[in-house]
């Protein structure tokens, strides 16, 4: 902690503050004086395709998280998981950005994120499902952040530099994230009789689509050093997940991996049947008024 | 999604914020939560959105003990005509720190 920020006047006296913002200021820009060319020796389509994986990750579940709003049990509750699904916008927009640029074919985060279809959606198919109730909701955004909070920490040693400046942001975020739905997890599993069997039906329901988030992609081989492989993020999150089901008194699930359709999964674009609507709803607007500014 | 629930008994927590520019923690608000734990993750998703705190303070509001305003006189009266107690009279040398 800096003197300024201890001592009350001298806190009050400083210019060098921004005094737009009638509250917090110091606010910083993740990608502040970082060079934003894509570097030597990286393939700049490979490089692009791996942004839209992770960007679209988070796109996409952010909208779903989104969808639970007004819905939640609790107000509190509400506003945690708004900011929850803010900060992964904010980390789908930087890396949809990030692909937009190293493309280098002149679309915006904007034009990737309204104006690609389906089967151009490069997101893990755990990330598209609809939560069928609170439980599967806190189960599933428990996996989706201990998988991604591994993968961001591998990345803030990335060869490129933008990723690994957006992945040492977002491991603040998803540690928080997890933390939050390891908590209910728990509280859940270790909480009344009713409870604890929703819990572990959630579970049961998620568990087949996580074998996906662990797959190897062609695209990701091609970029040693710059992207993470799937599969070394295995034993973190099992990990992880082993320390949470135990404190919740909840075992972890047996069940099959979900098939891929002929060797693909949402790596490659196949989706399944909920994505295309979750779709026309995330898309709906900017394609009602395309070019429209707000 | 679930059935919409009737809302819950959670206790209420009061709570308390240090900002980047205070010494001290602050009153900013009430919510509920079921647990102290909780009601630390609330107050971290309700009252430093805007980037405002460095520390958060929660607590059980039937833990405050609060002044009662039909106490109003007896308590805060006898002090009105004391002025002799503000230190208003004294120079404050240039490097003594957070006066």
């Amino acid at each position: 902690m800096t003197k300024d920020e201890f001592t009350v006047y001298e806190g009050l006296g400083t210019d060098a503050e921004d005094h737009r913002w009638a509250f917090g200021t110091g606010f910083t820009d993740p990608l502040e004086g970082i060079d934003t060319s894509v570097p030597d020796g990286v393939d700049p389509d490979a490089l692009a395709t791996y942004c839209l994986m992770l960007g679209d990750d988070a796109l996409v579940y952010s909208h779903r998280l989104q969808q639970w709003i007004t819905r939640m049990p609790e107000l509190e509750e509400e506003t945690a998981l708004a900011n929850i699904a803010l900060d992964l916008l904010g980390q789908a927009r930087l890396l949809l950005a990030r692909a937009g640029r190293a493309e280098g074919a002149g679309r915006g985060e904007d034009q990737l994120a309204f104006f690609r279809d389906e089967n151009e959606f490069r997101n893990v198919r755990l990330a598209e499902t609809v939560d069928a109730d609170f439980a599967e909701l806190t189960g599933r955004l428990l996996i989706f952040s201990a998988w991604r909070l591994a993968l961001f920490g591998q990345l803030t040693g990335s060869a490129d530099p933008v990723l690994a400046a957006i992945a040492a942001k977002g491991v603040k975020e998803l540690s928080y994230h997890r933390e939050y739905a390891a908590e209910w997890v728990v509280r859940l599993g270790d909480g009344t009789a009713l409870s604890h069997a929703k819990m572990r039906a959630a579970l049961e329901a998620i568990w087949p689509m996580v074998d996906e988030l662990f797959r190897t992609d062609a695209v990701i081989a091609m970029l040693p050093g710059v992207a993470a492989d799937p599969a070394t993020l295995r034993g973190e999150v099992d990990e992880v997940l082993g320390t949470v089901l135990a404190a919740a008194g909840l075992d972890r699930p047996d069940r099959a991996p979900m098939a891929a359709v002929a060797g693909q999964t949402g790596r490659e674009g196949v989706h399944t049947e909920a994505f295309g609507y979750l779709l026309a709803e995330l898309q709906s607007v900017a394609r009602a008024h395309p070019g429209a500014t707000w | 999604m679930g059935e919409p629930q009737v809302r819950s008994g959670w206790p209420l927590y009061e709570v308390f914020l240090r900002g980047k520019r205070g010494l001290n923690h602050v009153h900013v608000g009430s919510l509920h939560a079921a647990d102290p734990e909780m009601a630390l993750h609330h107050a971290r998703d309700l009252y430093t959105r805007r980037n405002e705190g460095v520390s958060i303070w929660v607590v059980a509001s039937t833990d405050i003990t609060a002044s009662s305003p039909d106490e109003k006189d007896p308590f805060f009266a006898p002090s009105g005509d004391k002025v002799y107690r503000h230190p208003t009279f004294y120079e404050i040398p240039d490097d003594v720190p957070h006066m």
